[in-house]
C-alpha cells in the first residue's frame, strides 16, 4: 500500500501547495472592474458553453412531434469551419459557431436510424440568420415523404416490433456494462461511479486505433477490449485495493470513484474533445428490412456478439471454478474467504472481465450511436437501473434487467415522448428500490 | 504574464458568485450529509427547484418577484418530502443512487420540450431577474468596493444579498448543531438504530434534515438564477452536486463554516488555475500540441476530480479538519 | 427457602473469584440483594415448562414467528418475563435469540404474533416508540456513538428534551435548564459506572468493556423499567466483567427488569433468576439457573447443538466467517484510531 500510494501522497502534496498558494493572493491587484471578469463556470454542461461564439439550436423531430436522437446536423457559414453535431435524446443539439451571420444547417439523412430511418424532411438545408444571444432554432420535422402528410394515428405490431428490436440491442449493450458493475458491488461493495468511464474508455479507444492510427475496426475493437481489461486490472490495483486493504469505508469509496470519474471524464475531453465522431467504418449502412422491423447489418451483427459473449459469461460463472468463486465472493465475501477462496484474486478477475465488457459495451454503443466524452456518463444510470433491478451483485440478475431496461425504454416512448424515456427508466430504478431492493431476481438477505 | 490581471480575478473568485452559489449549496449538504449522514446525491436538484420557482413564477405566471422566492421554497420543501418519504428508509448506498436518479428526473423532465411552454425546455428561461435588482439600493452604472473587490452594481447587490443569506445560514446551522436538535443528528450519523433504540424518531430528524437542506440548496438556487438573470436545466446536473460534494470535503463536513471555507478554496483555486493556464497558453510557455486555451477549462475539472480522491483518502476530515471529529466513515 | 437451597452450591461455583468483585463497586452489598431474594422466591413455584405463566409478568410474547426466505428465525408460542427479576435467554448459536430480542424492541417485524409490555401491545409500535415506553435495548455489537464525547452520548439518552424540537433547538433559552438537569444526571451515572473521567473523550477512543458500559449507562438515561441487554459481556475484558456483572445486578436492585442475551454460562448462572433457552427458534425449556442446566432436554438442545448433532457446514463457515468479520473490523478500528 505504502508503495502504490506513494504517487498520490506526492500529487497531494502538490495539490496543498497549490490551494494555499491560491489562497494567498490576498495582494492588491490593480482596481480591474470584475462584472464580466468573474468566469461564468458552469460545471453541468458539456464543452460548448467555454467556447466563445453563437448557438444554434437544432430540433429534429418526426411529424408527432416524437425526438429524434443520433441525427447528424452541420451548419456551415461563409469563411468559417463546419460545425457538426448530433441530435441528444431530446432530438436536440447546439451547434457552436463562430459568430453571428447567415449559415446553412444540414441535417444528414442517412444519419437517421430506428423509427426516423427513411423520413425526410420538410426542408434541407435550412437557411438562418444567427443573431448574438438568441438560440436561434432551427427545426427539422420529419416525414414519410417529406410533405405535410399526418401520420396515421394508433399503434401498430411493426412499430412495436421495432422498438422491442432497437430496445433489444439497447438492454444488451447496457447488460455487458451492468455485469462488472453489479459484481464489483457484490464482491467489494463498492457503488462504482466511474464505471461509465469505463464504457466511453472502450469507445474512445476503439476510436484512436481506428481513425487515429488506422487500425481496422475488427482489429481495434478487440483491442480496445483488452485495453479496458487492462483498465480494470490497473483500477483495482493501483487504487481499490490498497483502499480496501485501508480499510476504507464503503461512503468514502463511493465518493472517490466520483472523483475518479470526474477526473477520467475531463481527460476523455481534453484528449478526445467534445465534439462527437464515429468509427471510420461501418456508417451509412442502410437498414435491413426484416419483415416486422428494420435494423442495419452492423446491429445485428454487434447483438449476436453481445449475446455470444453474455452466454459465454455465463456459463463462466456457472461451470467453472473461477466463476463459482466469484459467484461464492459476491454472495458473502467473508465466508468465501473462510472457506479458502482467495478473494483478492475474484476481485482483480472480476475487475479485469468486468472492465473489459464495459470497454466491449462501449465498443457497441459507439457502434449504435456515436462517440462522445461522456456517453458513459450518461447510460450510467440506466445500467444502475439495470444492477438494481436484477438484484446488486447477481450476474444474471444484470443481464435480465438490463434487457428489461433496453425493451422498456423503447417501448415507453409509444405513450410518453421519447426525450423522456430516461425518466420512466430512473422511476423504475426509484421503485425497485424502495419495493424490493434485492431486485426481481436477488433474495431477501437475513438481518441480524 | 499579467499577473495583476490574475491576481486580480482570483481575489474576487474568493468572494464571487459561484462561492456563494457553492457555499449555499454545500451548507444544505452539509445539513444533510456532514450532520446527519444522509448521502443525498439530488442536492442539484434543490437548487434548480429554487431558481426554477422564481424563473417559471415571473416570467411564465407573471406574478412579482417575491412570490418566486415563495414558490421555489414551498416547492424545495416538497420535494423533499416527496424524495424523502420514500428513500429514507434505504441504506445510504441505496439512498445515493434513488437521489441521483430523482434529481436526473427532475431536470430531464424540466427540460423537456412536452414543458416547454412552462419551463423552456433545454434553452431554458431568462428575464426574471428584473424584480430583484428593481430592489437594488446601488445606482446602476456605479462600481461598488475596494482594491480588487469592485463590482459593478448589479454584481454588488446580488453578493451583497447572497453573503447575507450565507451568513444568517450559518448562524441557524450553528445554532441547530449546538443544540440537543443538533445531538439528535450527529448521533444518527454515528448509528442510527442506537438513537432509534433511545426513542426518538429518526425518520422524522432525517426528513427534517432532509429539508432544511433542501431549502438552504434553494436559496444557492435564487442566487444562481437570479445572478445569471437566466437558468438552462442542464446546469442543474449531477455534476452540481459532485462539485457540491468536493466543497463540502474541502472546507470540512459537519463544521458550521467549512462550506463556506470550501467553497473560496474551491472558486479561488479553479479561476487561478484557469488564468494561469490560459496566460500561459497564449504567451507560449505552453507548448499548442499538449494544450488549447479551451483545454485549459477541462484541465481544470480533471483537477477538481483528482483533488476529490485524495481529499477522500487522504484529508476525509478537509483541509483543516481535525480527523477524531471526521463526521464520515472513512476508515 | 428454597431459592437459596440452589443458590449456594452457584455462589460456591462462581464467587470465588468474583465477589470480591462485587465488593469492588460501591454501589452492590455483596451477596443476594433483598429483590433479588424476592423475585427468586416469587418464581419458586412458577412450573419449568416452556412458556409457564408468571405471577407479575412485564413482557408477555405469544405465537410470535419471523421467517427468513424460507427459513423460519422465531417460531415462539407464549413466553413470559417476571418483572422485576434477571432473566437470562440462552441458546445455541443461529437460535434466534437476538432475532427474538430485535423482534420484541421494533427493530424487526414479525411475520405473525403478537406481544404486550406492560399489558400495552407493542405489534407494530415502531422501535422509538417502544423505548419511550420504558423498555430499552443494547446491542450485540456495541453501538457507541464515537465521534460524539461520552457525555454528549449520555445527554442523547434522555427523553423528552424540549431541545430535541426543531423549533425551540434554536433558542436555547427554552432549553439550558432541562439540559442542566440532564447533564447531573448523566454525571451521576458516568460516577457510578466509573466513566466520570473520561467524560469529555470521544467515544470512540474507549476500550470494548467501558464501551458496553457507557451503552447501559446511556440505555439507563431514559428511565427504563425493563432493560434489554444483548449479550453484555461479549468483547468485554475480564478485568470489567465483574463491575458489569455488579451493574446488572444493580439495575434488579432499583426495581428494573432485566433480560439479556448471553453465552457465558457462568454469567448466566451467577446473576439471573430464570432462564428460557431457545432452540431452532422456539422456547424449549425454562427455570431457574441450576434446574435448567441439569435438564437433559436443555442439555440435549444446547450442547447436542455442539457435539451430537453438528451444525451443517454451511452454519459453520457462516460463524467463522462472521466471526471474522468482526476480528478484521475490531482491527481496523485499531489502525483507524
Amino acid at each position: 500500500m505504502l508503495t502504490t500510494l506513494a504517487a498520490p501522497r506526492a500529487l497531494l502534496a502538490l495539490v496543498a501547495l497549490a490551494l494555499l498558494l491560491a489562497l494567498a493572493p490576498a495582494l492588491p491587484g490593480g482596481g480591474a472592474r470584475a462584472d464580466a471578469a468573474t468566469p461564468a463556470p458552469s460545471p453541468g454542461v458539456s464543452a460548448p458553453t467555454d467556447v466563445e461564439g453563437e448557438t444554434i439550436t437544432v430540433r429534429v423531430r418526426t411529424a408527432d412531434r416524437e425526438d429524434v436522437p443520433g441525427a447528424e446536423v452541420t451548419a456551415t457559414g461563409a469563411g468559417v469551419d463546419p460545425v457538426s453535431g448530433t441530435t441528444d435524446d431530446g432530438g436536440a443539439v447546439e451547434l457552436v459557431v463562430p459568430g453571428t451571420g447567415t449559415y446553412e444547417v444540414t441535417l444528414d439523412v442517412d444519419s437517421l436510424t430506428g423509427p426516423a430511418a427513411g423520413l425526410l424532411p420538410r426542408e434541407n438545408p435550412v437557411q438562418r440568420s444567427v443573431a448574438s444571444g438568441s438560440a436561434n432554432p432551427v427545426i427539422f420535422q420529419l416525414s414519410e415523404d417529406g410533405g405535410a402528410s399526418a401520420s396515421a394515428g394508433g399503434v401498430s405490431a411493426g412499430q412495436v416490433a421495432q422498438l422491442v428490436a432497437n430496445g433489444l440491442r439497447y438492454g444488451l449493450i447496457i447488460a455487458l456494462a451492468a455485469i462488472g458493475l453489479s459484481l464489483v458491488f457484490g464482491t467489494t461493495g463498492l457503488t462504482n461511479f466511474a464505471h461509465g468511464e469505463l464504457i466511453t474508455f472502450g469507445a474512445i479507444a476503439t476510436y484512436f486505433l481506428n481513425v487515429g492510427a488506422g487500425v481496422p475496426f475488427l482489429l481495434a475493437a478487440p483491442l480496445a477490449v483488452v485495453l479496458g481489461g487492462v483498465a480494470g486490472y490497473a483500477n483495482d490495483r493501483l487504487l481499490w485495493r490498497p483502499l480496501r486493504r485501508r480499510g476504507t469505508g464503503l461512503v468514502a469509496m463511493m465518493i472517490v470513484s466520483i472523483g475518479l470519474a470526474l477526473l477520467l471524464r475531463y481527460l476523455f475531453l481534453y484528449v478526445f474533445g467534445g465534439s462527437t465522431q464515429t468509427y471510420a467504418e461501418y456508417q451509412g449502412q442502410r437498414g435491413l428490412d426484416l419483415g416486422l422491423f428494420t435494423l442495419r447489418p452492423i446491429d445485428l451483427i454487434s447483438m449476436a456478439v453481445a449475446a455470444v459473449v453474455l452466454v459465454a459469461v455465463g456459463l463462466v460463472l456457472v461451470r467453472t471454478r473461477l466463476g463459482k468463486a466469484t459467484r461464492a465472493v459476491s454472495d458473502n465475501p467473508a465466508l468465501a474467504a473462510a472457506s479458502g477462496i482467495d478473494v483478492n484474486r475474484v476481485i482483480l478477475v472480476v475487475w479485469v472481465a468486468g472492465a473489459a465488457l464495459a470497454a466491449l459495451s462501449g465498443v457497441l454503443l459507439g457502434l449504435a450511436q456515436q462517440v462522445q466524452y461522456q456517453m458513459g456518463f450518461q447510460i450510467l444510470l440506466l445500467v444502475f437501473a439495470a444492477v438494481t433491478l436484477g438484484g446488486l451483485g447477481t450476474a444474471f440478475g444484470a443481464m435480465v434487467g438490463a434487457l428489461f431496461i433496453g425493451v422498456f425504454l423503447e417501448v415507453s416512448t409509444l405513450v410518453i415522448p421519447t426525450e423522456l424515456r430516461n425518466v420512466g427508466a430512473l422511476l423504475v430504478l426509484i421503485l425497485v428500490l424502495l419495493v424490493r431492493p434485492q431486485g426481481i431476481l436477488g433474495r431477501a438477505s437475513r438481518i441480524g | 504574464m499579467d499577473w495583476s490581471s490574475i491576481l486580480g480575478n482570483t481575489a474576487r473568485a474568493a468572494i464571487g458568485l459561484e462561492t456563494v452559489i457553492y457555499a449555499l449549496a454545500a451548507i444544505g449538504l452539509n445539513v444533510q450529509f456532514g450532520y446527519a449522514g444522509l448521502l443525498n446525491f439530488g442536492q442539484a436538484a434543490f437548487v434548480a427547484v429554487g431558481a426554477y420557482g422564481i424563473a417559471v413564477t415571473v416570467t411564465v405566471l407573471g406574478l412579482p418577484f417575491w412570490l418566486g422566492v415563495v414558490v421555489g421554497l414551498v416547492a424545495a420543501v416538497l420535494l423533499a418530502v416527496l424524495l424523502g418519504i420514500p428513500t429514507l428508509r434505504l441504506r445510504a448506498d441505496y439512498l445515493a443512487i434513488a437521489t441521483i436518479a430523482a434529481a436526473e428526473i427532475v431536470r430531464l423532465t424540466v427540460r423537456s420540450a412536452t414543458l416547454r411552454d412552462q419551463t423552456g425546455g433545454s434553452s431554458g428561461l431568462s428575464g426574471f431577474a428584473e424584480g430583484f435588482y428593481d430592489l437594488s439600493p446601488f445606482t446602476p452604472g456605479q462600481s461598488y468596493g475596494f482594491g480588487p473587490w469592485v463590482f459593478g452594481a448589479r454584481l454588488a447587490w446580488i453578493l451583497l444579498v447572497g453573503w447575507v443569506l450565507v451568513a444568517v445560514c450559518c448562524l441557524v446551522v450553528f445554532l441547530l448543531m449546538r443544540s440537543p436538535w443538533g445531538r439528535v443528528l450527529k448521533g444518527i450519523r454515528e448509528d442510527e438504530d442506537a438513537v432509534r433504540s433511545l426513542g426518538k424518531n429518526v425518520y422524522a430528524y432525517k426528513m427534517q434534515a432532509l429539508v432544511i437542506g433542501g431549502v438552504i440548496g434553494a436559496l444557492a438556487g435564487f442566487v444562481f438564477g437570479v445572478g445569471r438573470a437566466s437558468v438552462q436545466p442542464d446546469l442543474y446536473g449531477t455534476e452540481l452536486t459532485f462539485f457540491v460534494y468536493t466543497v463540502l470535503l474541502l472546507g470540512g463536513a459537519a463544521r458550521v463554516l467549512g462550506p463556506v471555507v470550501g467553497a473560496a478554496i474551491f472558486w479561488v483555486a479553479l479561476v487561478l488555475i484557469e488564468n494561469v493556464l490560459v496566460q500561459a497558453v497564449g504567451a507560449g510557455y505552453v507548448p499548442d500540441w499538449l494544450m488549447s486555451s479551451t483545454q485549459v477549462g477541462q484541465v481544470r475539472f480533471m483537477l477538481v476530480g483528482l483533488a476529490l480522491m485524495l481529499l477522500m483518502i487522504f484529508r476525509p476530515q478537509g483541509i483543516f479538519g481535525d480527523r477524531r471529529e471526521l463526521a464520515i466513515d472513512a476508515r | 427457602m428454597p431459592a437459596d437451597e440452589n443458590r449456594p452450591d452457584l455462589t460456591d461455583l462462581d464467587e470465588g473469584t468474583p465477589h470480591g468483585g462485587g465488593g469492588s463497586h460501591p454501589a452492590i452489598a455483596p451477596g443476594p440483594g433483598p429483590r433479588a431474594l424476592a423475585a427468586r422466591e416469587v418464581l419458586r413455584d412458577v412450573p419449568r415448562v416452556p412458556g409457564a405463566p408468571k405471577p407479575d409478568p412485564v413482557l408477555v410474547a405469544d405465537g410470535v414467528v419471523r421467517r427468513f426466505g424460507g427459513l423460519t428465525a422465531v417460531d415462539v408460542q407464549h413466553v413470559e418475563f417476571q418483572r422485576g427479576a434477571i432473566t437470562a435467554l440462552i441458546g445455541p448459536n443461529g437460535a434466534g435469540k437476538t432475532t427474538f430480542f430485535n423482534l420484541l424492541t421494533g427493530f424487526d417485524r414479525p411475520d405473525e404474533g403478537s406481544w404486550t409490555f406492560e399489558g400495552r401491545s407493542l405489534a407494530r409500535v415502531p422501535a422509538h416508540r417502544v423505548a419511550r415506553r420504558g423498555m430499552v435495548r443494547t446491542f450485540q455489537l456495541t453501538k457507541a456513538l464515537s465521534r460524539l464525547t461520552v457525555i454528549e452520548n449520555m445527554r442523547l439518552g434522555a427523553t423528552g428534551q424540549v431541545g430535541e424540537r426543531l423549533l425551540s433547538a434554536m433558542f436555547r433559552r427554552v432549553w439550558r435548564g432541562q439540559e442542566d438537569s440532564n447533564t447531573r444526571r448523566a454525571d451521576e451515572l458516568l460516577r457510578r459506572f466509573k466513566l466520570d473521567a473520561k467524560r469529555e473523550d470521544f467515544a470512540g477512543s474507549l476500550s470494548g468493556g467501558q464501551r458496553k458500559l457507557l451503552e447501559m449507562a446511556r440505555a439507563l438515561m431514559t428511565e427504563p423499567r425493563l432493560v434489554m441487554l444483548d449479550e453484555p459481556m461479549a468483547g468485554v475484558n475480564p478485568a470489567l466483567t465483574q463491575s458489569l456483572l455488579g451493574h446488572v445486578k444493580d439495575l434488579r436492585e432499583q426495581g428494573m427488569t432485566v433480560v439479556f442475551v448471553e453465552h457465558d454460562m457462568d454469567m448466566v448462572r451467577d446473576i439471573s433468576d430464570w432462564v428460557v433457552v431457545m432452540a431452532q427458534g422456539t422456547v424449549v425449556a425454562e427455570g431457574p439457573p441450576d434446574a435448567v442446566m441439569a435438564d437433559p432436554a436443555v442439555i440435549d438442545a444446547y450442547l447436542g447443538g455442539h457435539h451430537d448433532a453438528p451444525l451443517t457446514e454451511e452454519d459453520e463457515a457462516e460463524q467463522i466467517a462472521a466471526a471474522e468479520a468482526e476480528l478484521e473490523r475490531e482491527h481496523d478500528q485499531e489502525v483507524g484510531r
